[in-house]
């Protein structure tokens, strides 16, 4: 239940990160959700990513709409602050909150239901602004509070449980933030946390909008047989195309790469991204080649994964707008208001 | 409205929407306003880019009268489409200027008025080149023409243009010109002055001519705003546009040339009301401004913001509804919407400004109130008040003011507590206290339109629920203690006139004039809600009541009922509501029709119906 909180009990040799921090400190409340749901491994992917970064919890801003998925912002990093906002606005909650002070980390968590209907305005919008925050959709191709309706996301033919077929064509909301500019496109699943983690900490330090389509499959409305979102569908048919490798500020490049087959990215603050491909021909760099090889697979019912594209950011909402490095929160009052002298040399033009 | 007379008249200018009349009303308004005269602009246009005729009245009022007065005394005719209707609109013993390039004798043919003909195309075109610069010079001429006809001084003119044009000094010489051609014309045909003239006074001392969207874009600036969100719409934009303006002079760092403000244009207004709640919640004042449209988008995340105690300001310029309605006309047709915008029992604080002054001062008090109250605030204006020129006293700014920020905790706060609970009533007011983030993991809280408890935890239970609720009802009264007061003008009289927001320069107009007629009244200008006691009081303590309001649906009348322990039978509603600002003439017609029915039958009646 949510409004049980989990006892902070912790074994004293559970490993610490600089802050002295344990995994269970980026914990948040239990899990309401379905036992099984995908939602509750990305959950604690997040845990564990955050704990990698050694994040200050209260730092770490938590945003979600609405649904199954908008829920997961209460289990995890309880030392945040939380917004559950409206359904499908949650971007809008996250400019806001983004332009007071940009100098917070930013974790929307949105659903396919969240993001891909009534939320596609936002999110296609939040893109175009490059808002720089990490926007994961929980993708289940289903609405699972409503009781299994299909959502946008449902491929043609997939099966509903009752056995109807979904005959609309499916929003892919990976190909669309390729098509609208996204800097950091990166699709996963719920099951490869091998995958995902990493994915999470390169999302949240890239200075921008960072995007993870994580395949989640709910085990109560669409874990049937003749669903294209099922765990056993969804491990059949996704491909890692690109695995990407989260080295922190400071640290070395250890993991042994062929040469040639690895591409470290040198993210703002030092610490890197290191992309293996994997998928033969695969370019996580060439946006129009990236669509193109993502395409063809679907056409096939495969999921690329994992990094899939990655360029410099050209900037975010305040390197466009042109706002100070500190956050506009801080900014004293005396700073803001003109004065009254000021005023009347103002007034001198209504007269 | 008392006959017409020198410096207490009305001018009506009738052009094409989009030819540049823009800055020859204003170059008149100003130079009338810089004799010390009081005037009035109203601006009556299409929902347009080019082409749709437009018109725009000036009244001068010695009186400082501030609302429309509803006649005509000199009609500027410069659109031959609508030459028919706005021949008939002259009052009789007035004048008629129009274009005589080509003569229309038949269709200006009236016995009880004066045509004053002037080949205005035909002076341009010998003056001017170009076909743009010859229509935008023909309305700068029927300015020169107007300025000779009213004995307006000229060299007030030049200094005008010349402030106008300090970057394009040569367009001061092309529009003087154009000012002489037409004045000179006049002065050789016709005998000026006219009796309708501009006598010099000193009546706008201290006084500035500002529209209610720049004012109130001030108030942000002044308030300390740095978070800006909206979608466009008519009559809201100027009001950001001029946030703008005075952000990017005054906002911007003079070292690093950093904008101490975020701009940001929406993609629609559910985007935008989103974008303030978030900055609000997170420590930026943010506002944004709308029109009634947007505020039927922004329901839903208002109802969010008051139940989640999320602070936010909203403009809400009223135009004319319901749905897209007219866009470019003025209406008070949000009053319940505001109040009670989304589902389940929400309501809101919103804020009545009667004129752009009050647009400036409510501003500001519209963030101390939000954040005081941790609730949105709505200020409730409308085009009247928002686009048009108004004559209003110099806004004052005390130094020493700052932000009442409401109940916020600092870290040092924070580390004192044993435990943080975001919506606790600690202080018996209905308050609880907030914390932003990045402040201390202590006190991180979740924010949430679904059901909570008084902790800040999410609960489906009856009895948590319930307290929470309550606890809103308790704001609610502390709330009524702390929005601005009623104003209340007169006592002792039988009769009250209630109302609110623009409707307050007819009803001192009407009040006047009722007064000559030996009808006194006593007055209530509404200008919050909720509703304080003297709102009560008043109502109590008049045997006739009057609700005098701009829209179909008396809707200040359904609040009162709603919200006070008044009988709605005992409230007259007075209703006005065709797009254009209320006159004197139509509260005075409709207060004497109840009070004094064979006075009111007898009195030539043009204005719309009284109902109850």
């Amino acid at each position: 239940m949510t409004y049980l909180a989990k006892p902070k009990v912790a074994h004293p040799s559970l490993p610490k990160n600089p802050l002295g921090f344990t995994r269970r400190d980026y914990e948040g409340a239990l899990s309401t959700l379905c036992a099984g749901c995908g939602h509750d491994s990305i959950t604690a992917a997040v845990v564990e990513a955050a704990w990698g970064l050694a994040l200050e919890p209260q730092n770490v801003v938590k945003l979600s709409g609405i649904g199954c998925s908008s829920k997961t912002t209460a289990y995890f990093v309880s030392g945040g602050h939380g917004f559950n906002s409206v359904h499908g606005r949650m971007p809008s909650i996250a400019m806001g909150a983004n332009a007071a002070n940009r100098n917070l980390t930013y974790i929307g968590v949105s659903g396919d239901g969240d993001t891909l209907s009534i939320g596609l305005g936002q999110f296609c919008h939040a893109i175009r602004r490059n808002l720089n925050m990490l926007y994961i959709i929980e993708n289940n191709g289903v609405y699972g509070l409503t009781k299994g309706q299909f959502s946008a996301s449902a491929d043609v033919g997939s099966k509903a449980k009752k056995g109807e077929a979904n005959t609309q064509p499916p929003i892919d909301p990976v190909l669309l933030a390729l098509t609208l500019g996204a800097t950091f496109v990166a699709r996963s699943f719920s099951g490869d946390k091998q995958q995902l983690v990493p994915l999470i900490q390169a999302g949240l330090e890239h200075q921008g909008f960072a995007l993870i389509d994580v395949l989640s499959p709910c085990v109560t409305f669409n874990d049937h047989e003749g669903s294209t979102k099922s765990y056993a569908y969804t491990r059949e048919h996704y491909e890692p195309a690109v695995h990407a490798d989260f080295v922190p500020r400071q640290a070395a490049i250890t993991a042994d790469y062929p040469p040639g087959e690895a591409l470290p990215v040198e993210m703002h603050d030092g610490s890197r991204i290191v992309l293996r491909k994997i998928e033969e021909g695969y370019d996580p760099t060439d946006r129009a080649l990236a669509m193109t090889r993502i395409q063809e697979r679907l056409a096939e019912g495969e999921h690329l994964t994992g990094l899939l594209y990655l360029a410099p950011s050209p900037g975010d909402f305040h390197v466009a707008n042109g706002t100070p490095r500190f956050a506009l929160n801080s900014l004293p009052y005396e700073a803001l208001c003109p004065g009254a002298a000021a005023l009347e040399r103002t007034l001198a033009r209504y007269r | 409205m008392s006959a017409p007379s020198s410096n207490d008249f009305s001018i009506k200018i009738a052009t094409v929407n989009g030819t540049g009349s823009a800055s020859a009303n204003t170059l008149l308004m100003k130079s009338i306003f810089r004799s010390g005269i009081p005037v009035v602009g109203k601006n009556y246009f299409p929902s347009n880019i080019q082409g749709l005729p437009t018109w725009y009245e000036i009244r001068v009022t010695r009186d400082g009268y501030a609302a429309r007065s509803g006649r005509v005394d000199i009609m500027v005719a410069m659109n031959a489409e609508t030459y028919g209707r706005d021949v008939k609109e002259v009052a009789a013993g007035g004048y008629l200027v129009y274009d005589s390039t080509w003569p229309r004798p038949a269709l200006l043919a009236r016995h009880d008025i004066t045509v004053l003909g002037v080949p205005l195309a035909q002076l341009c075109n010998e003056n001017f080149n170009g076909v743009r610069t010859r229509i935008l010079m023909k309305n700068i001429c029927y300015a020169g023409v107007l300025a000779a006809l009213l004995d307006l001084d000229l060299a007030r003119i030049r200094e005008l243009l010349a402030e106008t044009y300090a970057k394009k000094p040569q367009l001061v010489d092309s529009n003087m010109k154009a000012i002489q051609l037409g004045y000179d014309y006049a002065r050789a045909h016709f005998s000026c002055p006219l009796p309708l003239h501009v006598a010099p006074l000193d009546h706008t001392r201290g006084h500035v001519m500002i529209d209610g969207n720049t004012a109130a874009a001030l108030g942000c600036l002044y308030a300390g705003a740095t978070v800006a969100a909206w979608y466009p719409i008519t009559p809201s934009t100027s009001l950001m546009d001029a946030f703008k303006m005075f952000a990017d002079r005054q906002r911007v760092d003079r070292e690093t040339g950093a904008k101490n403000f975020a701009f940001i244009q929406a993609e629609d207004e559910l985007a935008a009301i989103g974008m303030v709640i978030g900055a609000m919640w997170n420590g930026a004042r943010s506002f944004t401004a709308t029109s009634g449209p947007g505020i039927s988008l922004m329901s839903e995340f208002l109802g969010l913001a008051y139940y989640a105690e999320v602070p936010a300001v909203i403009f809400d310029v009223q135009r004319v509804g319901p749905s897209t309605g007219m866009p470019t006309r003025t209406q008070q047709g949000d009053l319940t919407l505001a109040a009670y915008a989304s589902h389940g029992d929400t309501r809101h604080v919103c804020l009545y400004p009667a004129n752009p002054e009050e647009c400036f001062y409510m501003a500001v008090q519209a963030f101390d109130l939000a954040e005081r109250l941790q609730t949105p605030v709505l200020v409730l204006s409308d085009l009247d008040i928002g686009m048009n020129d108004w004559m209003c006293p110099d806004l004052k700014w005390d130094d020493s003011y700052r932000p009442d920020r409401g109940k916020m905790l600092d870290k040092e706060q924070v580390l004192k507590l044993t435990k943080f609970y975001r919506y606790f009533d600690h202080d018996g007011d209905g308050i609880g206290y907030r914390t932003l983030p990045g402040v201390h993991p202590k006190a991180a809280y979740f924010t949430r339109g679904s059901g909570h408890n008084q902790y800040g935890v999410y609960t489906e239970d009856s009895t948590e629920y319930r307290i929470v609720l309550d606890r809103l009802m308790k704001k609610w009264a502390t709330a009524a203690t702390l929005v601005p007061r009623a104003v209340v003008d007169g006592s002792g009289s039988r009769i009250g006139l209630v109302s609110i927001g623009s409707c307050d320069a007819a009803i001192r107009e009407a009040r006047d004039q009722l007064k000559a007629r030996g009808v006194a009244t006593d007055y209530l200008r509404v200008r919050a809600f909720p509703f304080g006691e003297e709102v009560e009081k008043f109502l109590a303590a008049h045997e006739v009541l009057f609700v005098i309001e701009q829209n179909r649906d008396a809707q200040l009348r359904s609040l009162l009922t709603l919200d006070t322990a008044v009988l709605k039978t005992r409230l007259h509603s007075l209703l006005h509501y065709d797009g254009l600002p209320v006159s004197a003439q139509f509260i005075v017609e409709g207060v004497l029709a109840t009070v004094q029915p064979q006075a009111a039958a007898a009195s030539p009646s043009r204005a719309g119906v009284a109902r109850n």
